[in-house]
């Protein structure tokens, strides 16, 4: 293991006990999801965004992971952070927009995230403004027709100040996505529409950080092979960690895994 | 209305800069707009959702956005991009429904738009304009233009009697007064309305005034208007929409907040497609009764003025 990804893999892992923390004081889960794009919203946030950037989280319900990337880099602190999922709170379970400018849309309703962020790439295309639009979205997000819509649009106006990250847990909200509609491979039919595509170990930082840049003349996808609930054994590939909460047991074992290397 | 539209914002472009959007329609008509704008000018293709939600991410980028489709496509396919990332994003997105109520006629009942209003109105911040004339559409564009709030146009055909003078646009306006039942009417319906309004007796013809803002109009109704409803006349509203969620609930409502109860009060309102037959637009509205015809005949039975 290099430097980067040692120092990255303990970042990584103080960055998930706060997250697993955050969900377990509040009692709320959507745990599995936020652990599948929480090393590329690290990788994002710390290593590839500029200024100019912007960031849209398609797949709303890891907004815990966004939150906990966003304290990791001081955006947000503990006291924010307490906020998750309470009453009179700005941190609710699915973003909502306009109180910090790294959150720069509601999202939540899967299928919306893709078109926002071609819109925001194509705006700053027409208006002469600098920096890349990056997009996390979910895999079980393609089953929404706009997201094809969407697809089709970023491809027919090129839009190589796009890159577009597809967190492919595999897992969706009740079933796996092979058993639900499976579009495997779904690097091959995203290709299939013109675009840069490629496809990558989601864990892998270095991986993240070198695919996550500009397309040429196209729109940049990066498929990310991810493990639902990466990073604690007893979640990992099972999907009823869509939804679930930590238990007091199981929260201290969780924890227990993420000690620094 | 469509083309004089297209004019508006022709030269609004040319005094400052926005993107356009259209769900591939306004064939023989927005080619001039097409023209002018260049490559602001984007065909989003046949995929309604997406254009909405890009439009929102263009808006949110900083350039002012209007995104065009026929009204039921613009409002009703993307009716949740509208929700969630037009309005909870709070982003002034204009979109534009050309053809509202039952304008497409005989194309059929894919192609009405007779709840749009209702249902964008319930939305958070979204602003509806209906122009009632020709002469409405710039001054609503301008304004819809300015404004911070997502919004709403919707279009109709002009139905303005060719020797009527419009009033300058805003969100109400007394078309011509009389000494009858008092008569609000939403958009270009009140054009047909006033012609034959016009042609009747002063003394019991209805005071028929036009609806073009919501819901700024709806809390704001004229004062002239809120007493002649309190002083007992009948009191109506005719809308080319369906009851629920439409201007007369809203409007009862508004006179209810402020203690004012019609003596009488009918309402004038889209009710669908009640024979299963379809045809023009007329049709549909006698359909209604809401053509002129029924709609005169049915306040004239009132017995009004009392």
């Amino acid at each position: 293991m290099s430097n980067f990804q040692s120092e990255f893999e303990n970042l990584a892992r103080v960055v998930r006990r706060r997250l697993l923390r955050m969900h377990h004081e509040s009692g709320v889960g959507h745990i599995g999801g936020n652990l599948s794009c929480l090393d590329a919203l690290l990788c994002l946030h710390h290593a590839v965004l500029k200024e100019s950037d912007v960031f849209v989280l398609s797949k709303g319900h890891a907004v815990g992971a966004l939150y906990a990337t966003l304290w990791s880099r001081g955006r947000l602190s503990d006291d924010d952070l307490r906020k998750f999922h309470g009453e009179n709170t700005q941190l609710a379970a699915h973003p909502v927009a306009g109180w910090m400018p790294e959150i720069v849309f509601a999202t939540g309703s899967l299928g919306h995230g893709l078109s926002l962020s071609a819109g925001l790439a194509l705006g700053k295309r027409l208006q002469g403004q600098e920096g890349q639009v990056y997009c996390v979205c979910s895999d079980g997000e393609w089953q929404e027709g706009s997201t094809w819509e969407a697809l089709i649009f970023a491809h027919h106006h090129q839009l190589d100040n796009l890159t577009v990250l597809v967190d492919v847990n595999g897992l969706q909200g009740f079933g796996a996505t092979s058993d639900v509609a499976s579009m495997a491979d779904l690097q091959t039919r995203i290709a299939a529409f013109g675009v840069e595509v490629v496809g990558i170990d989601g864990h892998d930082a270095e991986a993240i950080c070198t695919a996550a840049r500009p397309g040429v003349g196209q729109p940049r996808f990066v498929l990310m092979r991810t493990v639902k609930g990466r990073g604690v054994s007893f979640m990992e590939n099972r999907m009823e960690w869509h939804y679930l909460p930590l238990d007091d047991r199981q929260y201290e074992q969780a924890l227990a895994e993420q000690e620094p290397l | 209305m469509r083309s004089v539209a297209c004019s508006a914002w022709c030269r609004l472009f040319q005094e400052r800069p926005f993107a356009f959007l259209t769900g591939d329609l306004g064939f023989m008509a927005l080619e001039p707009l097409r023209d002018a704008m260049g490559r602001f000018f984007i065909n989003a293709g046949v995929a309604e959702q997406n254009m909405i939600s890009v439009a929102a991410g263009m808006t949110r980028s900083g350039i002012d956005t209007w995104a065009y489709s026929i009204a039921p496509f613009a409002y009703a396919r993307p009716f949740e991009q509208i929700r969630n990332d037009v309005c909870l994003n709070r982003l002034p997105v204009r979109i534009v429904g050309n053809g509202g109520g039952y304008a497409y006629g005989v194309m059929g009942p894919s192609h009405h738009a007779i709840e749009d209003y209702g249902v964008l109105l319930g939305l958070q911040g979204m602003a509806v304009y209906v122009p009632a004339f020709a002469a409405d559409v710039e001054p609503a564009i301008r304004t819809m233009a300015l404004d911070s709030a997502p919004a709403y146009l919707r279009l109709g055909r002009c139905e303005k009697p060719a020797e009527f003078q419009v009033p300058a646009f805003q969100p109400w306006r007394l078309l011509i007064d009389g000494g009858g039942p008092v008569l609000a009417a939403v958009g270009p319906l009140a054009g047909a309305l006033l012609k034959r309004v016009m042609v009747m007796e002063p003394s019991v013809r209805p005071a028929l005034w036009v609806l073009s803002v919501m819901p700024n109009g709806l809390a704001d109704i004229p004062p002239p208007l809120v007493d002649a409803v309190r002083s007992g006349r009948v009191f109506a509203v005719a809308e080319e929409h369906v009851a629920h969620g439409g201007a007369g609930q809203a409007l009862l409502a508004a006179l209810a907040r402020r203690g004012v109860a019609p003596a009488r009060f009918l309402h004038f309102h889209a009710v669908g497609y009640p024979s299963g037959r379809y045809g023009s637009q007329a049709f549909h509205r006698q359909e209604s009764g809401i053509d002129p015809d029924s709609v005169l005949e049915r306040l004239a039975a009132t017995g009004s003025p009392s």
